[in-house]
């Protein structure tokens, strides 16, 4: 029902139908994978992005024309599909960007035509970092932003060594980096690291044992996707839970793979900036609403898309209507989502927002998420962002 | 490194685990190869389908089922794949048949998505087999163990067949050269075609072996691919002993190369590749001297 008024819209505009009737309109570029290896989550985040428009967007003066685009997680045809949302579309603004690797190849066509873009997921720190852009406003995540605040945590819970993993590929390099900075600050001690192959490792085996005879007290990892299942799986088999508890990013028991996981993900703690069980009146309204449209609890990326729509929203409120005062309106959003307390760093235009340190447990109907800590926002490092005060162009 | 002989042991497992499932699907792929000269490299998609029907059957029939029901169903589909594509492009040149057995890939691949979805689904570990066991003085999973010995058991079963029994002189009279075999009587096309649907079947053996070890997601046909095309090419075309041994070296490097020298574990795999095609481009252990 809710994905159908998505579509409706979309055939609207291939319709090209005469907006003569309306007072006005905006054209919001829809840039996601909905095919290849990130597939399932651009279709979270549109769901997520359609229920949002749907709860905050009915009171609008305004009608927003979405032009959806399939990035197919690679660079060049992301940059292809942004190029005809910019040129041929005339898109507003665009929402979307799963990939660091396609936001890394977008970014100098959005900033230099300037069309503000809200990322709502790659969580590239480089991007709100060395190179942020007054047009790119981030509302998901930085991969440091989410780890930082675990190596503390896991520090003052008297934990003093331990084991990393992670994929060998930029993300998995700046979470795990993220998490060891904050560790070592704290006092603890890293004695050992590994970075597997991307996408070609099956057998995680070897770097377990590995870990285990290490004789660290913990061990923290990033995983996502199919290698999240596979590794708690085979850390699960391993037997290796009561001399090395597991620990992560919490991409690794996304809900979004924990019923693959299924009991292998009990137990493991991990931190992330939303999980579904967070207890606060949006997020119960979120999860209700969205368990109604999809039959399944939302995930983070879900809350992304949702409160990407959210920010969008705020932005029109304030009257923005074009390129420019979007850009400048995006900059300035800020509300309580299901995420908790929410708003745009002015510096590097990332998001500021708790951090929720979570276990994951046996829940009634299948795994489910007991919230341990909120850990309170703070804002990522400026990392070399130079950011012009105000969008000129 | 201080690590004591435990360590070495519970390495050496998950090496030989690694190498029994690489040999499944290996053994199919280099003996369709072998016999038919057929280049199929759709053989991954068909991992990934044997994978995907497990997980479905094994939701509601157990995995017990579904391990039976996995290898029969991607072999039907086999017996499909031969009758609408295979049969056709035997004659029409290795270059043709990679591209269409390419694009076989992608068809596949998307069937699954548009059946299964995006989401990565997963199968539990059977209640049997879920655990640990003590092994040589360490604590083996032994869901890992059993993928060892069925392994090792297919290798077994498959050797007797093809030294012992007439099939298995057919298939290696028609391996050594598929027109004396012709003239000598044997219907080389049927023997073709049994060939090919075993070897389908161990690919969705293979498939619903390892789902309850990996996750099953539609990409996971295209990433066993690579691993399945070296080990062939390193062991040699067309023979069981070179399949068995290309996967031996395959989950051997990557397992203590993966420990002795992380930085370089995704590198090592293909270097070996790189020396055995120059010195012996043929493989180690080609079915044809």
């Amino acid at each position: 029902m809710k994905r159908a008024n998505l579509a409706t819209l979309a055939a609207a505009t291939t319709l090209a139908l005469p907006a003569a009737a309306l007072a006005d309109e905006v054209d919001i570029g829809v840039l996601l994978p909905f095919s290849g290896v990130y597939a399932a989550l651009g279709n979270e985040i549109e769901a997520g992005f359609a229920l949002g428009l749907e709860t905050y967007g009915n009171d609008l003066d305004v009608e927003i024309i979405l032009h959806r685009e399939d990035t197919e997680v690679t660079p060049a045809t992301g940059l292809a599909r942004t190029r005809k949302l910019i040129l041929q579309d005339d898109v507003d603004a665009i929402v979307g960007v799963v990939s660091s690797g396609v936001l890394g190849a977008v970014r100098d066509m959005v900033d230099g035509a300037g069309v503000p873009l809200i990322v709502a997921n790659a969580g590239n720190d480089a991007a709100t970092g060395a190179e942020c852009s007054p047009w790119i406003t981030r509302v998901s995540f930085s991969n440091s932003q989410v780890n930082r605040p675990m190596g503390r945590w896991m520090a003052e819970q008297g934990i003093e060594t331990v084991y990393t993993l992670a994929p060998d590929y930029a993300a998995g390099r700046q979470m795990i980096e993220g998490f060891t900075g904050a560790f070592t600050e704290a006092g603890g001690t890293i004695i050992g690291s590994d970075y597997t192959p991307f996408q070609q490792t099956q057998d995680f085996g070897p770097y377990i044992a590995q870990a285990q005879a290490s004789g660290a007290d913990a061990l923290f990892v990033f995983y996502a996707g199919g290698e999240a299942i596979s590794f708690v799986n085979q850390y699960a088999s391993f037997g290796a839970a009561e001399d090395l508890p597991l620990y992560g990013s919490g991409f690794l028991t996304s809900q979004l793979y924990v019923d693959a996981q299924g009991a292998s993900a009990e137990g493991v703690v991990t931190a992330l900036h939303y999980v579904p069980t967070i207890d606060n009146p949006e997020n119960a309204s979120f999860v209700a609403a969205f368990r109604e449209a999809m039959g399944r609890v939302p995930s983070e990326y879900a809350v992304q898309g949702y409160d990407a729509a959210r920010a969008l929203v705020e932005a029109l409120e304030t009257g923005a209507r074009d390129r420019e005062t979007l850009g400048a309106a995006l900059r300035q959003v800020s509300f309580d989502g299901p995420r908790g307390a929410l708003s745009i760093d002015p510096a590097t235009n990332n998001v500021v927002q708790p951090i929720y340190v979570y276990e994951t447990v046996q829940g009634a109907n299948g795994m489910t998420q007991t919230v341990l800590a909120q850990l309170p926002a703070e804002a990522d490092p400026v990392n070399g962002c130079v950011m012009p005060s105000l969008p000129t162009n | 490194m201080t690590q004591d002989l435990s360590f070495w042991t519970l390495q050496t497992l998950n090496a030989l685990q690694l190498s029994m499932l690489l040999f499944l699907l290996s053994i199919g792929l280099t003996v369709i190869f072998g016999l038919m000269h057929f280049v199929n490299l759709a053989h991954g998609a068909l991992y990934a389908l044997g994978a995907y029907i497990a997980a479905s059957i094994a939701g509601t029939a157990g995995f017990w089922v579904a391990i039976l029901a996995a290898p029969i169903g991607v072999a039907l589909v086999g017996v499909v794949l031969y009758g609408g594509l295979i049969q056709r492009m035997r004659k029409s040149g290795p270059m043709a048949q990679v591209l269409v057995t390419f694009g076989l890939i992608f068809a596949l691949l998307d069937l699954t998505r548009i059946l299964w979805g995006d989401l990565a689904l997963a199968i539990a570990t059977p209640a049997a087999l879920s655990g640990q066991v003590e092994l040589l003085g360490v604590s083996y999973p032994a869901y890992r163990l059993f993928i060892i010995l069925l392994g090792a058991a297919i290798f077994g079963a498959l050797a007797l067949v093809l030294a012992r029994t007439q099939i298995g002189a057919m298939i290696r009279a028609g391996v050594d050269n598929d027109a004396m075999a012709a003239c000598l009587g044997i219907n080389v096309e049927r023997l073709f075609f049994v060939v090919f649907c075993v070897g389908c079947a161990l690919a969705g053996l293979a498939g619903a072996v390892a789902a309850p070890l990996l996750s099953v997601t539609p990409g996971m046909g295209l990433q066993i691919l690579i691993p399945t095309l070296i080990v062939i090419v390193i062991g040699g075309l067309g023979s069981l002993k070179g399949a068995i041994a290309g996967s031996l070296i395959y989950g051997f490097v990557q397992t203590f190369g993966a420990v002795l020298a992380p930085q370089l574990a995704s590198v090592l795999i293909y270097a070996l590749l790189a020396a055995v095609l120059v010195i012996k481009p043929v493989g180690l252990f080609p079915a044809k001297g």
